[in-house]
């Protein structure tokens, strides 16, 4: 495993967007930072500005509005990056797969890595898959 | 040879970088313990950086030169500041007149180079983040010149480095007085400012103007500046030892020293919200600028 990888992957910068969710996506994905989950173990950082960014977080359902936006700020962002769909809403549209609004799911839209369903899903869920995530990025090649 | 030598790995650029990262991970781990979570490990800061250099660094639309420039500006001279520190405290006898004032100028560049870097970038958000860094440096320059003044006077007007410390040796530290103490205050509250920690880092501030100064940067400039601020974590509480607490400055209690000025910081950090740039202005011209002038008249009668 060269050093590349293993800072890559142990300093995960997270910026977090949201696509139009109900909110609650979002309220689990602070309770990874909290004392009782505490990601930043691992190095993972919630942070700011999208240029920082390691890994994007995609909540909520994809909208005519959201998604020209949702695309320029994945231009924004350097790369490598990997995008991270959380929560039933942006891995499939869940309920809201036959609105007027609807474009599609995330992975129509964006190159995605990870799936992290459930409504909202937990965060040990969460977890779970950005442990996976970062076991098949250092398997890789 | 021996000066390059001296710049560019001891006690200059790499050993104050690593030791500045390292005081990175204790403000980390200590900001985790006090509220009640593990914290990363001792590695993270290095990690941290070796990511962002592997990363692609993206220059915005119609940015500046100096846009890329400007982050090695504040790395070269806070690499000097860390040397010319570094050499006073091993040999006092080294170094030359007027070090002191070298150092002051330089440990401002850091600022400067943000400045610059964040309004050269053409984000609106970054300008703001600039004008606030710059309010800032024009209200903490005043008290920290002043309570440095402090020390001169009580040192018999030596403006060097070294010559500090000898007197500090041959009488005493100059915290051991009335007038150290307030001045000693006064420039820790300066440094905290210096260092864009809690309570003084609006022109940071993630929440409000996400990232403000750094929003534009990534990849490279963005690690230089983060090594610069793992710099600027060494030197400035290195410079607070020096200047005012000298008197006994073997391995030993120079860490001893060093990590006491760093914890002090970090719970000043962790205890305050963050203030808007009015009221930090405010507060640094009420409070510590008023102090340590009345510092320097109490250092003139030898208080
Ligand atoms: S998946 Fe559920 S919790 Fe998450 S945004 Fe959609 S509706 Fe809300």
């Amino acid at each position: 495993m060269n050093i590349k990888k293993t800072a890559l992957t142990k300093s995960i910068w997270v910026f977090h967007i949201s696509a139009g969710s109900c909110n609650n996506c979002d309220i689990e994905i602070l309770d990874c930072l909290t004392p009782r989950f505490d990601l930043e173990r691992f190095g993972i950082q919630l942070i700011g500005s999208a240029r920082h960014a390691d890994a994007l977080l995609i909540t909520g359902a994809m909208n005519r509005k959201s998604v020209p936006r949702m695309k320029k700020v994945y231009e924004q962002v350097p790369k490598p990056c990997v995008v991270v769909a959380v929560g039933t809403c942006a891995c499939s549209q869940h309920m809201f797969r036959d609105s007027y609004n609807m474009i599609g799911p995330l992975d129509e839209i964006l190159p995605v890595d990870l799936y992290i369903p459930g409504c909202p899903p937990k965060p040990e869920a969460m977890i779970s898959g950005i442990v996976k995530l970062v076991t098949k990025i250092r398997k890789s090649k | 040879m021996k000066a390059l030598f001296d710049y560019l790995i001891f006690p200059g650029f790499l050993f104050s970088a690593v030791i500045g990262l390292l005081a990175g991970w204790v403000d980390r781990k200590v900001t985790a313990r006090l509220q009640w979570r593990v914290g990363p490990p001792w590695y993270q800061n290095f990690m941290d950086i070796i990511k962002l250099f592997c990363k692609e660094t993206i220059v915005p639309e119609g940015a500046k030169l100096t846009f890329l420039f400007s982050p090695f500006f504040g790395l070269l001279s806070l690499a000097l500041v860390a040397t010319i520190l570094g050499r006073s405290i091993i040999a006092p006898a080294y170094g030359f007149i007027g070090d002191l004032i070298v150092v002051l100028y330089l440990l401002m560049i850091p600022a400067i180079a943000l400045i610059i870097g964040a309004s050269s970038s053409k984000n609106p958000l970054a300008s703001v983040g600039a004008s606030r860094e710059m309010k800032l440096v024009l209200a903490y320059e005043l008290p920290f010149i002043l309570s440095i003044i402090v020390v001169i006077i009580k040192s018999q007007g030596v403006i060097r480095l070294g010559g500090i410390v000898e007197h500090q040796m041959a009488f005493g530290s100059n915290i051991a007085s009335i007038s150290g103490v307030i001045a000693f205050l006064v420039a820790l509250i300066c440094v905290q400012a210096k260092l864009g920690f809690v309570p003084f880092d609006a022109s940071e501030s993630e929440q409000e103007i996400m990232g403000g100064v750094l929003i534009e940067y990534s990849g490279l400039p963005l690690a230089i500046f983060k090594l610069t601020k793992a710099i600027m974590l060494y030197t400035a509480p290195l410079l607070l030892m020096t200047l005012f607490l000298g008197k006994d400055l073997s391995p030993v209690f120079a860490v001893a020293k060093y990590i006491g000025i760093l914890v002090v910081i970090i719970l000043i950090k962790n205890t305050n919200p963050r203030l808007r740039i009015d009221q930090s202005v405010r507060f640094f011209w009420r409070f510590p600028a008023v102090l340590s002038l009345v510092a320097v008249v109490l250092a003139l009668f030898g208080k």
